[in-house]
């Protein structure tokens, strides 16, 4: 007989502390699609995404009554799409009109794998990909797009960061009608993960199975709520317990939603992403759990080590709890989905540069942050050379998904609503990067590369 | 196959029997019930099978909302695996 207070602290943690599984990711792989006509190859694509993924919503609908755990999201990742325009050549641009009539079709919000992986160089099709993202991302409201410019085995490719600088820019550019929606859904990774089920980053691997199912869990507001209920006395080991315990139920919600979407949809069970990703909601903030540790506002003094701390037991919690454990695995620190932090960003207690050394411990990196518009695009370069390089030594995830706010300033805000939330314009240091940048080649990989 | 319905609100005459009528309604089987009052905060659990139930069970967990919003309690049908994976290793 299960427990009554068990079932209880479910129910609570459901009803009022905002547990849910964010979301349900099918990878899909398209190597099938290539074509030397691009048109032909843009058909095989929209048919087997819709072919794939045709009972996703339904299924995880179904599963949400079945449970009463509410499943935000349903989304799609797909092969990088650079790679299937090595074959056809072409616009770019028709895959992801094929891209977003798949996902509409398959009521999916984003699809990922509008995507480039070019950490060594630049291979056929990766350079028109690229250039074409802006457009891309102007068009269409669902497809998602990344791009991996460094990882710790090859080292940083400074053209691709280069050139990133302005192709985030004109993604904001191109969308300023629209409060730059286009640069949101652009991430820029330092050893990208394959198996990723968040977005905007999540694309699927060319190592990964034809067809997968990956779930990424949410869960920032439990961890609030039972490091409340510990209280203030409790001394730091503790604390880490209190989290480890939480994560690990959290993540056995996951790994249950994961097997049964497997299940019913005939499609093997990928991984588990162990996230901590906030929403803009009140009580569902990665903030809030830091502030909740005993910090005075999230940006000040102690934020960095109360972040690994989190970090790190939310994956000690989580890893013994799922049978594969992927993607990117630890807190998120997205400033516009996070009720604390856009308040901390507001009130210049949270500044770049903490949000930069914060992402040193913790699984992302520079996430939904609105810079001014007039930020020029070295210094966006620069700041994805600086990510790319914390992700590099470290051998971990970074990512960098800044907003330009064209034609606002600091103090001004974006809005988009929903999971997307609201950003406040950041102060940046403006000071010139560009001839750094302007050189181009290649970081050399870091003595950490070799492993062998 | 088992579920969890909860029963959660200001405590009434008749919660019990208006939910075991609609269990009774499609089927299902009602095997424990357990009940408190905290002041007069109500709270049922219970356990039910529904391995021969005679709908669906997004339309069952419907069916029970409806009348939970009708009585103005909060009435939740979930599945018990949820509860197990949670709390069993």
């Amino acid at each position: 007989m299960i427990n009554v207070s068990d079932i209880l602290e479910t129910i609570s943690m459901i009803q009022d502390e905002n547990l849910d599984i964010r979301t349900i990711t099918m990878g899909i792989s398209l190597l099938e699609c290539c074509d030397s006509d691009i048109d032909r190859a843009c058909e095989k694509v929209y048919d087997k995404i819709t072919r794939k993924a045709q009972n996703l919503v339904k299924t995880g609908d179904e599963i949400e009554k079945q449970y009463g755990i509410p499943i935000i999201n349903k989304r799609i990742a797909v092969t990088p799409i650079s790679m299937l325009l090595a074959s056809s050549k072409g616009d770019p641009v028709k895959y992801a009109l094929a891209m977003e009539k798949a996902a509409k079709e398959c009521g999916v919000n984003l699809i990922g794998g509008f995507s480039a992986l070019v950490h060594k160089g630049f291979s056929a099709g990766d350079l028109e990909l690229i250039q074409a993202i802006p457009e891309a991302l102007n068009v269409t409201t669902r497809v998602c797009s990344s791009v991996n410019i460094g990882s710790t085995k090859s080292g940083i490719n400074m053209d691709a960061v280069k050139l990133m600088g302005g192709i985030v820019r004109r993604s904001a550019e191109l969308t300023a009608d629209r409060q730059c929606v286009g640069a949101t859904k652009l991430v820029v990774f330092c050893n990208a993960p394959e198996d990723n089920p968040f977005m905007a980053g999540a694309f699927h691997g060319v190592g990964e199975p034809d067809c997968v199912i990956n779930v990424g869990v949410s869960g920032p507001g439990v961890v609030r709520c039972a490091l409340a209920k510990a209280g203030i006395a409790c001394d730091i080991t503790a604390v880490a317990d209190v989290i480890k315990k939480t994560a690990f139920k959290i993540t056995r919600m996951g790994q249950l939603v994961a097997y049964e979407a497997s299940k019913r949809l005939d499609v093997p069970f990928g991984i588990v992403d162990l996230s901590l990703a906030p929403t803009p909601a009140v009580g569902d903030s990665v903030a809030h759990i830091l502030e909740e540790m005993g910090l005075e506002q999230c940006g000040c003094h102690g934020t960095t080590a109360a972040l690994a701390l989190l970090n790190d037991a939310v994956k000690k919690g989580g890893v013994m709890a799922s049978s594969h454990v992927g993607g990117l695995s630890g807190a998120f620190i997205p400033v516009s989905e996070d009720a604390g932090m856009i308040a901390a960003a507001e009130s210049g207690v949270l500044t770049l540069e903490k949000l930069e050394a914060m992402t040193a411990v913790c699984s992302v990196g520079l996430d939904m942050i609105a810079i001014p518009g007039d930020t020029s695009e070295e210094i966006i370069s620069a700041i994805i050379a600086d990510e790319a390089a914390i992700g590099m030594v470290n051998s971990k995830t970074t990512a960098v998904r800044v907003i330009p706010a064209i034609g606002l300033d600091v103090g001004d805000h974006l809005e988009w609503g929903g999971l997307f939330g609201s950003a406040p314009v950041m102060k940046i240091n403006k000071t010139s990067p560009a001839v750094f940048i302007n050189r181009g080649g290649r970081i050399p990989a870091p003595l950490q590369s070799l492993k062998n | 196959m088992r579920a969890v319905i909860t029963v959660i609100g200001k405590d009434m005459v008749g919660i019990l029997a208006k939910i075991s009528t609609i269990c009774a309604e499609y089927n299902v089987n009602v095997s424990d019930v357990t009940q408190s009052v905290l002041q007069d905060m109500f709270a049922m659990i219970m356990m039910v099978d529904i391995s021969k139930m005679t709908i669906g069970f997004s339309e069952f967990s419907d069916k029970l909302g409806e009348q939970g919003k009708a009585l103005g309690l909060s009435v939740h049908c979930m599945h018990e695996d949820i509860f197990n994976s949670m709390h069993r290793i």
